[in-house]
């Protein structure tokens, strides 16, 4: 947390204070001042590398040039010493001695006791000298009204004879110009040290900043407020999809908590009153009359395994909607699975005078949970039949229907009213005409959890009179 | 019937012990998995009851092991709620029937016996007699005192089970089980309403009245002298 204590009205503008006041620990330790640390060194190592090679190809070049130079002119004297002997090598030397005025050049003719002979230096270097004959020494200019301290570069050669030849460049200039570059090469190394911190702070700050804003809307959410959301700037940059995206999933979390609380309430409604009752009974129990306790025992059992039976259902329902059971999946012809479950309820409907058309055509072979799906299509017709009235027709019919299979369950029931086509699929959910029949409220809950398993559609719609439910699967592809 | 439950619950093996200790049957208990494997593998049992969750070995691996062994002892595997749907799992593994806790006794029991008959019972009969009521498989007929009964399909084969079980509970999730081959359940008395209609055809008119609702049970095919 920032040390400095908050002034009102910055509440939301953390980030800023972070950033004006940049010994802020919070900063240092971020992720983003240590990316903006890393690009800085990383800046400094590429420019680094860059103004190396360009270092190498300036002053290395004009070194190579000089030593070139150097090479040619000492083998041309060698040469005029080989054609004309010392007189000849003395006469040039002494020549160009003469044409050097500036004295950017060196030479010196010393005989085998290095003895000068001829040149414009009073005696042999006593610098080292490498193998091939090179060497770097210091020589003290005068003659002029100044007296400078210069650096020479030379090379020295031994003539037959024993004679020593050196001949060298005043590497001055050459040596001015290279303490040039050295210097704006390292002046940029730092200008770019400064602007990458620089740059990096500015940025990792804005991040941060960005950062800051979604931490924040976090907290106030987690202290209760549920409806806030990441502030956006409809940039469409990262940061915006980011939060874009964090608000979709919150509105979805507020959505689903909604749902929570919906089921919750009815749950507690709905299980309030077999409770009630079971407990009114035990209480009945609790008489003299062994027989009526026995019958009263007897009665509270039932209503205990009515609201297991409930439980059951409801965490069925929640195992089949998250997918766990994989195990029971085969092939099966949904056409005969249809016709069974008719079977299973004509009698039924057959008591309370309905007529139940089973009308099913031939094999409609899909990939799915035998159990599961006999369930569904089970619990429709029981709907079917519980909601329609004596002497009410129920329909069971399957089709085949472009690579798609049908089964459609109607009724001459009362139908479900169009608004409320949603909301029956919801746990415990029971229109107002259906309070009073007899049931769990999770019927057609289980019927969209194993459509959803299976990648099926429930559809609900008008019978004319009636319901007409209907579940298309996708066929399996032969 | 020599039961061993291998169960960990202690309140469900009190009560088991005691219920099966009042239908005549003698029961051995283990408290885990490991034990349990053991017993069922070092003696003779007619049935085991074993529950899926068990320390030191599950249920089921017990199941597999015993099965792999050439162990033909009838299985009846308990889960718990909310499980119902892992049935096939369970059978798969080498169960012979599955059941879910908390379950009635009279469920159990009915099961348990159903396990037995069938472990011993010869399969090939093809005609059953109960009193006067006669039933050939093979031709598909049922009579009552040499009176003809015409049965559709389906009411057949619920007679046929019964007949099959006669003397013994037959609850309505087995007949569910064996009759329509579903597993699944009812919301309201569908079953109820076949049984009504297979005793309208074959009791009604008839002495003595062989079709039995078993309260809190199921139902049961007897003479009941």
């Amino acid at each position: 947390m920032c040390p400095l204590p908050r002034l009102e009205g910055e509440r939301k503008s953390g980030a800023i204070c972070n950033t004006y006041f940049a010994p802020c620990p919070k900063l240092l330790g971020s992720t983003a001042f240590r990316h903006a640390l890393l690009y800085t060194v990383l800046s400094m190592g590429s420019v680094l590398v860059l103004l190396g090679f360009i270092y190498w190809a300036t002053a290395g070049y004009m070194d190579g040039q000089t030593d070139e130079t150097i090479e040619a002119e000492i083998r041309g004297l060698a040469e005029q010493y080989q054609r004309r002997g010392l007189a000849g090598l003395t006469a040039v030397i002494a020549e160009r001695v003469g044409r050097d005025q500036e004295g950017a050049s060196v030479y010196l003719l010393t005989d085998g006791d290095f003895t000068p002979i001829v040149g414009n230096l009073n005696r042999w270097p006593d610098a080292p000298v490498t193998s091939e004959g090179w060497t770097r020494f210091r020589l003290l200019e005068w003659g002029r009204d100044k007296s400078e301290e210069h650096e020479a570069r030379a090379r020295t050669f031994l003539l037959r004879g024993g004679l020593h030849l050196l001949v060298g460049r005043d590497v001055r200039d050459l040596e001015a110009t290279r303490r040039l570059i050295l210097n704006a090469l390292g002046g940029g190394l730092l200008i770019t040290a400064a602007l990458a911190l620089g740059i990096g702070l500015l940025m990792s700050s804005r991040v941060l900043g960005r950062i800051e804003a979604i931490n924040q809307t976090g907290r106030e959410i987690m202290e209760g407020d549920l409806s806030r959301r990441v502030p956006t700037d409809g940039s469409g940059d990262d940061f915006d999809q980011l939060a874009s995206n964090l608000n979709r999933m919150l509105e979805r979390i507020e959505e689903l908590i909604g749902a929570v609380r919906q089921v919750s309430d009815n749950i507690a409604h709905d299980l309030r009153t077999p409770l009630t009752r079971l407990r009114t009974r035990l209480e009945l129990a609790r008489s003299d009359d062994p027989e009526q306790t026995r019958e009263a025992v007897d009665q509270a059992i039932g209503d205990a395994e009515e609201l297991l039976a409930t439980f059951n259902a409801l965490l069925r329902i929640a195992r089949i909607e998250s997918g766990s059971r994989r195990s029971a999946v085969t092939d099966l012809d949904l056409s005969e699975l249809v016709r069974d479950v008719g079977d299973l309820y004509e009698p039924l409907a057959a008591d309370k005078g309905q007529t139940l058309n089973i009308e099913t055509g031939g094999a409609l072979t899909i990939r799915g949970d035998r159990d599961l799906l006999f369930q569904a299509v089970a619990n429709l017709v029981d709907n079917a039949i519980k909601y329609s009235p004596e002497g009410g027709r129920i329909r069971l019919s399957t089709r085949d229907s472009e690579g798609k299979a049908e089964v459609a369950v109607s009724d001459t029931g009362p139908g479900i009213p169009l608004g409320l086509r949603e909301k029956v699929f919801q746990r415990f959910f029971r229109t107002d005409d259906s309070r009073s029949t007899p049931g769990s409220g999770l019927g057609l809950s289980l019927v969209r959890a194993v459509a959803d398993l299976h990648g099926a559609k429930i559809e609900l719609g008008d019978s004319g009179p009636g319901l007409r439910a209907v579940l298309c699967f996708d066929r399996k592809r032969d | 019937m020599r039961v061993l439950l291998i169960e960990d619950d202690q309140q469900v093996v009190a009560y088991l012990q005691k219920a099966l200790n009042e239908v005549g049957a003698v029961v051995d208990h283990a408290g885990d998995g490991r034990e349990g494997l053991l017993m069922a593998a070092s003696a003779d049992y007619d049935v085991l009851v074993i529950d899926r969750m068990l320390p030191r070995l599950d249920g089921l691996a017990i199941v597999r092991t015993l099965r792999a062994s050439g162990s033909r002892t009838p299985v009846l595997v308990l889960s718990a709620l909310g499980e119902v749907d892992d049935r096939v799992e369970g059978l798969r593994a080498g169960g012979d029937d599955y059941l879910v806790k908390p379950f009635a006794f009279a469920e159990l029991h009915a099961r348990l016996e159903a396990l037995l008959r069938r472990g011993t019972g010869d399969t090939s009969k093809s005609r059953f007699q109960v009193a006067n009521l006669e039933m050939d498989l093979l031709a598909r007929t049922v009579t009552r005192s040499g009176k003809e009964i015409q049965l559709q399909p389906r009411e057949f084969r619920l007679l046929e089970y019964l007949v099959r079980h006669a003397g013994q509970v037959v609850t309505r999730t087995m007949l569910l089980e064996n009759v329509w081959d579903y597993h699944f359940d009812p919301q309201t008395n569908v079953i109820d309403v076949h049984i009504s209609r297979l005793r309208a055809k074959i009791d009604r008119g008839f002495q003595p009245p062989l079709l039995h609702t078993v309260r809190g049970a199921g139902y049961m095919l007897r003479d009941r002298h």
